[in-house]
């Protein structure tokens, strides 16, 4: 432990990234008329339960199979390469939305789910969490969920608000403020799968 | 923006001067120092989320504790870009328009590593800045510093074999926002990095040694420790200049995730 560096501090993102970061194509993992293609997207919204014009989410996931795709071509998107990952800034009322596949579940058995990561103005450092599906096979059995206090829970839950489309709001503060993810503080030995 | 924070920011810049926000700073490191006194691990997460003297963060920072979770499936993983994705030409933001960028040429390189020390291969690495007079091609700074036609400030590269990174750029200049009032940004570089696993994902601030404004900036005071605050300093180095034709600066990254608290098997007593 000791012999490890010591992590580069993060910032926040600020307000200039609009110009930088998003790209043409970003949102769209697959494109929005490919049959698989669902719906998922929402607003970030602040404690006051206003929305957050100037928030920028990554979306990084298997693919319908359950495999996590290591294939590159995110930046430029060729229409039939699923890479996996997306990014999509929030527009004038803090709503964002992506064209994807919903994951499969993995050989693992755990409950599928989106990994997400929200920067914005405002927000010192990113923040992980989890996107979970509605009516997913393992929802209710997952270890992990079911560390969440259960009036929670339901906060890393997308619905299904129309065909084929998933919400998912984001709450940086309140009442349903979404559970955020720390990664650094928990396992005391390295995974068995290094 | 919402209207409580217009509310907050256009109050805060019209009262809310200099002396106050650094006294707001100074109380919070006081605390953040009193809490990690006799730790001598390093901190994993050195950036505070609540930190109350930047303004926008009052509403958009989490108040509930973030919630432990073990890294599974594609958080194990990262993902992967190549050169389909990043050209050639993209890490020199020199060369973007058809004439020169105004002020400072300089190089900017580094390695970006993993807490263990291991370099991150072939991973993408984007940039963003203001030019030399400190405005930002963003329509929405419109503060009165000239547009340059010849420098747009946005880069990317891939990291190589041993996880360098290389731009060139120009010298980033100050600019002032409105957190409170006459409040300046010392010159920074933004970086977004990505590392090999999805829980190491970092946005951060590249500074330059020795600018008067740190003191006084809610943004880089936002990391209560010294040492941590001086991780984001680049430092000049004479072995990345080009003669008659640029400067040149060292800044290496390291990336935490879940990764930066695991032990070694071995270490486990």
């Amino acid at each position: 432990m000791s012999s490890n560096l010591a992590v580069t501090p993060g910032q926040t993102v600020g307000p200039f990234f609009g110009y930088a970061l998003p790209y043409p194509g970003g949102n769209l993992l697959v494109p929005q008329h490919h049959p698989d293609a669902v719906r998922l997207h929402g607003t970030v919204l602040d404690g006051d339960g206003q929305p957050v014009p100037d928030a920028l989410l990554e979306i990084w996931q298997a693919d319908g199979d359950g495999r996590p795709a290591q294939r590159p071509g995110s930046l430029h998107r060729d229409g039939y390469t699923f890479t996996g990952w997306g990014r999509s800034e929030t527009d004038r009322v803090g709503h964002y939305h992506f064209s994807t596949l919903e994951p499969g579940r993995d050989d693992q058995g755990a409950a599928p789910f989106i990994a997400l990561t929200v920067f914005a103005r405002g927000l010192m450092h990113r923040l992980h969490t989890r996107i979970y599906l509605p009516g997913a096979a393992g929802l209710d059995d997952d270890p992990f969920l079911r560390s969440v206090p259960e009036d929670r829970r339901t906060t890393l839950i997308a619905h299904r608000d129309a065909a084929a489309s998933l919400r998912f709001d984001v709450h940086l503060q309140g009442q349903q403020e979404t559970v955020f993810l720390s990664f650094a503080s928990t396992a005391s030995t390295a995974p068995t799968w290094r | 923006m919402t209207t409580t924070d217009q509310a907050i920011s256009a109050s805060s810049h019209e009262t809310i001067n200099q002396e106050t926000i650094s006294a707001e700073i100074a109380a919070i490191h006081a605390k953040a120092a009193a809490e990690r006194q006799g730790s001598s691990e390093p901190n994993p997460e050195p950036t505070l989320l609540d930190f109350p003297p930047y303004r926008s963060s009052l509403l958009r920072h989490p108040t509930k504790a973030l919630h432990p979770a073990d890294p599974e499936s594609v958080e194990l993983l990262a993902p992967v870009f190549g050169h389909q994705d990043v050209g050639p030409l993209e890490s020199d933001l020199t060369i973007q328009h058809r004439g020169e960028p105004i002020g400072e040429r300089m190089v900017v390189t580094g390695r970006v590593l993993d807490s263990a020390g291991r370099p991150i291969v072939g991973q993408l690495v984007e940039i963003w800045q203001a030019n030399s007079g400190g405005r930002y091609i963003h329509q929405r700074d419109q503060h009165p510093a000239p547009i340059d036609p010849n420098f747009t400030g946005v880069g990317r590269c891939l990291t190589d074999a041993d996880g360098s990174y290389r731009f060139i750029t120009i010298k980033p200049g100050p600019y002032p926002w409105r957190n409170h009032l006459n409040a300046w940004r010392p010159a920074h570089i933004h970086f977004s990095l990505f590392g090999t696993d999805f829980t190491q994902r970092l946005v951060t601030q590249m500074y330059f040694p020795g600018d008067p404004l740190f003191p006084l900036d809610p943004i880089y005071q936002s990391i209560p420790d010294q040492a941590d605050r001086d991780r984001l300093l680049a430092t000049y180095d004479h072995s990345v200049t080009r003669p008659e034709l640029s400067t040149g600066y060292r800044w290496d990254i390291v990336l935490g995730g879940a990764r930066a608290t695991w032990l070694e098997p071995e270490d486990v007593r």
